[in-house]
């Protein structure tokens, strides 16, 4: 059951449409689905589903199988490993795009506390794309700013899929604003398929929304910390993706435009997503590799989503050691230091 | 068959005639279909004398009638992209590179001159929309970098041309930080109070219109320009329904608070160049026709000191 269910889901992969469009094929009947495994990771689902057969067997006293399950169990572990340690691009963005993935709010829910989240963009309406509002982290005041999906079909329409339109982006201004003036190191959880492309957002100037945000995060008189956890879309993910320290999660994906749109450009067919992803080279080890970013934070075997709680503490420890880093550095030289890290990026030649 | 009727063309020779045009001397007007000729054509910026439609210009023409004669120097000539990637999709990257190099002779997408306009020093930077859809890559952030870094030191204008599709897939994330890259350096261009203005022409989409396009002191559009986030096409599909008649078009933006004003072509010389000298207090020099060539030079230039 669980298998075919995954593989219901993921079946629309391999077509691109708009996850409005997506959610609504999606059966009724089947949401919440139960998307435990990728088509990738079947054979380790296969695995799991005997497992569990045994176990409602092992409730038998007269068998005694747990000698078996022990050894299917570390069966299916080397499996995990060895089909995690060859993932291509392609695979990793299905990673970081899982729908059991954790989301900004699980994030801060589990790493900060005293949450108070602050709403509205003070010109036209709040955006639930993006969460934004002050914490503390291990005691210290902070603020932090997200892109927030939606976990079921409601959710997710009411998140607009985490993409932000230009009052979100306005929003986040006014959070960063915050921050510099009360002197708050600034924490940002990227998580989006990309600004939303609507006659409403670009009416009220998503671009110019977005180019405000980056011209605002790149003098930011404070410590700014950005995290990548799961997709990283294009200028909506950039927008809040400006800073002293650019982190990513082993397994999310940060690309200019997405494979598939990529591959309906270039390749002219968004079938030939796999091979974009690839080219794009999209995945935190190729871009740490690059210098693009500063840092691959290390997931759980099978993915952040395996072990929400595990990540999340590997992901606090992290924010904490680069924030002490970032909070001993005179604030002229933190801003002076992002500056030229900004300009370096970039690869050309000159005659 | 008379004489008088070997003269008449056949009716089919006739149509063939009317279809083709001559290369070189005629062009059409891709919006009314008038057929213009050429050297008028130039003449009148490429506007179209019949039904004010901007055609698409190359960037050394843009830069040519926007800027005084003299002085003129071209800056960060020498920057080339490199593949960072090996990028390969249907074509590698690097053979689009060398075919848009030989057809719009340039080195990629963006050309950065020195120079003033009626007299006011400024930087003017112009995209190549032939060179790859104007997209930007890592030479277009940087040579735009380095000319927004020259009007720091030199507290001198800075005007951009934006004519783009956006940023360059080919470059993959080095092309998304260009937007961090120019966005930053205006951020500081912004604080130092040096001026920048913004000239948004058909079409500036995607990563340029999020950064550079869209953070002008000024924000300026031509008539009739395609000026957005997202490409038409890509919100057709998302939202499914027929756009409104006009959708992101300049008078769109203008009507929406995005831009300050719809200039056209041949007003943007004495437009922007009015609007420089007020922030700049550097005085216009008399009003100048755009084409100098056929007047005589205007006695040597007043003395502009360059920082103010």
């Amino acid at each position: 059951m669980r298998c075919r269910v995954a593989r219901l889901n993921w079946s629309t992969s391999t077509g691109w449409r708009s996850p409005v469009e997506a959610a609504q094929r999606l059966p009724h009947s089947l949401a919440p689905v139960n998307l435990d495994f990728l088509d990738f990771e079947q054979p380790i689902a296969d695995l799991e589903a005997k497992i569990d057969e045994l176990h409602l067997v092992g409730d038998d006293p007269e068998i005694n199988i747990s000698e078996e399950i022990a050894r299917l169990k570390d069966k299916s572990r080397a499996l995990t490993e060895s089909i995690f340690a060859k993932l291509s691009a392609w695979q990793i963005a299905q990673l970081a795009r899982h729908p059991q993935r954790p989301y900004t709010n699980d994030y801060i829910r589990r790493i900060l506390t005293d949450f108070q989240e602050l709403h509205g963009d003070r010109a036209f309406h709040d955006d639930p794309a993006i969460v934004a509002g002050v914490a503390r982290l291990q005691g210290r005041p902070v603020a932090v700013i997200g892109h927030q999906k939606g976990r079921d079909t409601k959710q997710k329409v009411y998140r607009n899929f985490g993409m932000p339109k230009p009052e979100g982006f306005r929003k986040a201004i006014r959070i960063m604003e915050l921050a510099e003036r009360f002197k708050l190191p600034l924490l940002t959880f990227i998580d989006t398929p990309g600004a939303y492309p609507g006659v409403g957002a670009e009416e009220r100037g998503q671009s110019e929304a977005i180019a405000r945000c980056l011209a605002v995060m790149s003098d930011l008189a404070t410590p700014v910390i950005c995290t990548v956890i799961g997709e990283g879309g294009s200028g909506g993910a950039l927008a809040i993706g400006v800073g002293d320290r650019v982190l990513m999660l082993q397994y999310s994906i940060y690309s200019v435009i997405s494979p598939e749109g990529c591959a309906s450009i270039l390749w002219k067919s968004a079938e030939k997503a796999e091979e974009a992803a690839q080219a794009m080279g999209i995945t935190a080890d190729r871009l740490a590799e690059l210098n693009l970013i500063h840092e691959v934070i290390e997931e759980p075997l099978g993915g952040a989503h395996r072990d929400p709680e595990a990540i999340a503490s590997v992901v606090q420890s992290t924010l904490v050691r680069h924030l002490d880093e970032l909070g001993a550095v005179p604030l002229d030289t933190l801003l002076e230091s992002r500056f030229a890290r900004i300009l370096e990026q970039g690869e050309f030649r000159e005659a | 068959m008379s004489w008088f009727g070997k003269m008449l063309p056949s009716r089919i020779k006739t149509q063939n005639r009317s279809r083709s045009v001559p290369e070189g001397l005629w062009e059409k007007c891709r919006e009314c279909e008038a057929v213009l000729y050429r050297a008028e054509l130039q003449r009148n910026l490429k506007v179209c004398p019949k039904c004010n439609f901007h055609m698409r210009i190359s960037a050394r023409d843009r830069l040519d009638y926007f800027l005084d004669n003299e002085p003129r120097t071209e800056l960060a000539a020498g920057l080339e992209p490199s593949d960072p990637l090996k990028f390969r999709d249907s074509r590698k990257y690097r053979d689009r590179i060398i075919q848009s190099q030989k057809a719009t002779g340039e080195k990629d997408a963006l050309v950065a001159m020195q120079g003033a306009v009626r007299g006011v020093p400024v930087v003017a930077c112009a995209f190549e929309f032939r060179f790859m859809g104007g997209s930007m890559g890592s030479v277009v952030g940087e040579k735009f970098t380095r000319a927004a870094q020259v009007c720091l030191d030199e507290r001198v204008p800075l005007v951009c041309f934006s004519a783009s599709g956006g940023a360059r897939m080919q470059e993959a994330l080095f092309s998304l930080m260009q937007m961090a890259k120019t966005a930053a350096i205006l951020e500081r261009m912004k604080r130092a109070a040096v001026p920048y203005v913004s000239v948004m022409t058909d079409p500036t989409t995607g990563g340029v219109s999020a950064s550079l396009a869209m953070l002008g002191d000024i924000n300026v559009a031509e008539p009739q320009a395609l000026i957005g986030f997202a490409g038409p096409r890509v919100i057709q599909q998302t939202v499914g329904q027929t756009l409104p008649e006009g959708f992101q078009r300049s008078e769109f933006l203008l009507e929406h608070g995005a831009i300050d004003m719809i200039l056209d072509r041949r007003e943007l010389r004495d437009g922007i160049g009015e609007i420089l000298s007020k922030f700049t207090g550097v005085a216009t020099r008399v009003r100048t026709e755009v084409e100098t060539e056929t007047e005589p030079e205007p006695e040597p230039e007043p003395e502009v000191a360059a920082d103010q």
